[in-house]
């Protein structure tokens, strides 16, 4: 009897190995979770993961130089309720979230309708004005920071060079100002977002609909609810959900404009949230709970989009 | 008649109005520009027009790039953002691929939770995450932001991909299969390159989205030399109510630049990727 050389025999069994497992591979199921771990782990890690243990740390009392903390129960969200800043930062992010997206949807809409029309220079006016959305946001609100300055607001200046006002309008001064200066410059952000993409909308309006209602003799206006609406109504739904969210859990325009001030009256739940558990104190704790009081306006309309998403899939 | 009547009409119903939409979206910017180049004794005195620009200086530029630490707040924002861009393209590229052509289980459940934690905002989770980071040692170190600006970026950027895989046909990649290729050169040879323009919008949107990311790198990163060109210009070049605003503009407009050109650039990607987010979530 010859036995086969040691040698051989490994090779063969590598093959065989090397065959497994590259038909292993080729099988669907297998290489798909194979491709989505790297992206799961990421999010595991650092979205799933903070977002339990912020639960966790709204029930404790912990504070950034306790990192440990004593389990509190209710008792940060409850203290919030008696928290008068905490009053004014809900109905500050619900007018914020809320009422500016009436005139995000009307500017946006206006804007891409003028913009689907045939005129010089039609690319580049699209692409310039699409700016206040893409340039980084902290950076454009120190312009609007500038803008709205007590002293050297080029508003202030023109209106008491037309003789409409006498001295300066103090835009970041009092609540009701800072608010509906915050709501301008978000509106200001916002518009080309909407712009943009019902402008993508648009393109899928057909003309010859337009044309036979308009040989019927419907006037623009009619044209737009008839035609052109049926159309675009889906973006416009998804598109106003996204802005309400993003909206409502905003930072940095607040941030850097008021930061909460004057007197903590303008605070949004980001904002308050950052000052209670980074800023000041470092609470931790309260912090969290603040974060957290976001969750169900968030989890209601993320409900809605995704329903609807599904919905226009179908 | 008709023809000045026609003008006229144009003049009130297009122009007019992207006239005034342009002066209300472009002013901030056009004021940014004027006040970086202003002279200190111009800016401050209100008897002048503050809207023109009689003469123009670049001081407040060379203020910034010597006496402060723009520069260094640069290159910080320029290896987070090229890092997170990295690991996001990568992972979303594998993940929106997965979730575009595979069949297998639990798939439908797998891209109903990459929509939702696109829903997700950073202001939900930035306390929790802070002490995440601080534990597995990240604290103010280019990682802290590399890895956690992907958790934005991935479920748009794999959403966006997912879509543009779904619209490449199946029969591509099995007739290279057919011909020899395995799964992966299939992918690599074939697939990808087809999906180019998806892999370069979701890669121009994460390059914008990590330049302008404001709040992780306020949190994350607690230090002047480690700081971010947005959080270092809010956080630095204001002191104590001290506003030198000629240099503030001027960190804003360099600070925009980046983000501009790419954009620029690309705009057509751009858009065909911020409406995809739009439209299909």
């Amino acid at each position: 009897m010859t036995t086969a050389p040691a040698g051989t025999v490994r090779q063969v069994m590598s093959f065989r190995l090397r065959d497994r497992v590259r038909h292993w591979l080729d099988s669907e199921p297998v290489l798909a979770y194979l491709f989505m771990s790297p992206g799961w782990l990421i999010l595991l890690l650092f979205m799933s993961y903070p977002f339990f243990l912020g639960i966790w740390i709204s029930l404790t009392d912990r504070t950034v130089g306790l990192p440990s903390g004593e389990f509190v129960g209710l008792r940060n969200y409850t203290e919030l309720f008696r928290d008068r800043t905490f009053h004014l930062t809900v109905i500050n992010t619900f007018i914020y979230g809320f009422v500016t997206v009436p005139f995000k949807l009307f500017l946006g809409l206006l804007l891409a309708l003028l913009l689907n029309q045939a005129f010089p220079m039609r690319n580049v006016l699209r692409a310039a004005l699409l700016l206040p959305w893409i340039v980084p946001t902290a950076l454009s609100s120190l312009a609007w920071l500038m803008l709205y300055d007590a002293v050297l607001s080029p508003f202030s200046w023109l209106l008491k060079n037309w003789g409409l006002i006498e001295s300066n309008i103090a835009f970041l001064g009092t609540r009701t100002n800072a608010i509906i200066s915050l709501c301008i410059a978000n509106i200001w952000r916002g518009t080309p977002f909407f712009a943009v993409a019902i402008l993508a909308g648009l393109q899928a309006v057909p003309q010859e609909l337009h044309e036979a209602a308009a040989i019927e003799g419907a006037n623009r206006v009619q044209r737009f609810f008839a035609v052109t609406l049926p159309v675009i109504k889906g973006i416009v739904v998804i598109t106003t959900l996204f802005s309400i969210i993003w909206t409502f859990a905003d930072f940095q325009l607040v941030y850097v404009l008021t930061k909460g001030g004057p007197a903590n009256s303008t605070h949004i739940f980001g904002t308050y949230a950052w000052q209670i558990g980074i800023g000041g104190a470092g609470k931790l704790g309260i912090g969290a709970a603040i974060s957290l009081y976001m969750f169900p306006v968030l989890a209601v309309l993320s409900a809605i989009l995704l329903r609807y998403v599904r919905s226009q899939e179908a | 008649m008709v023809g000045s009547n026609r003008l006229s009409s144009r003049l009130v119903l297009l122009y007019l109005p992207l006239a005034l939409f342009t002066i209300f979206l472009l002013f901030p910017f056009y004021w940014m520009l004027i006040i970086s180049l202003k002279p200190n004794n111009l800016l401050l005195n209100m008897k002048i027009n503050p809207l023109y620009l009689t003469q123009f200086t670049l001081d407040h530029y060379r203020y910034l790039l010597s006496n402060t630490d723009f520069p260094r707040w640069a290159l910080n924002t320029a290896i987070v953002t090229f890092g997170a861009t990295f690991l996001s393209l990568t992972s979303s590229i594998l993940m929106g691929y997965a979730l575009g052509r595979f069949r297998f289980r639990g798939g439908n459940v797998a891209g109903t939770a990459i929509f939702l934690a696109y829903l997700i905002p950073p202001t939900l989770l930035f306390i929790p995450l802070s002490q995440v980071v601080a534990r597995f040692g990240l604290y103010n170190t280019y990682w802290a932001l590399i890895f956690t600006y992907p958790t934005f970026l991935i479920p748009f950027a794999s959403w966006l991909l997912m879509g543009y895989f779904r619209t490449i046909p199946r029969e591509l990649e099995e007739c290279a299969m057919i011909d020899g290729a395995s799964r992966f050169q299939a992918m690599w040879r074939i697939i990808l390159p087809l999906a180019l323009p998806g892999v370069l919008s979701a890669g121009i949107f994460s390059f914008t989205l990590s330049w302008n990311e404001f709040l992780y790198a306020l949190v994350f990163m607690g230090s002047g030399e480690m700081k971010t060109i947005p959080v270092g210009t809010v956080s630095d070049l204001i002191r104590a109510d001290l506003f030198q605003w000629g240099p503030l503009m001027a960190a804003a407009m360099l600070g925009s630049v980046p983000v501009a050109i790419a954009y620029m650039f690309f705009v057509d990607q751009y858009v065909s990727g911020l409406t995809a987010g739009a439209v299909k979530g």
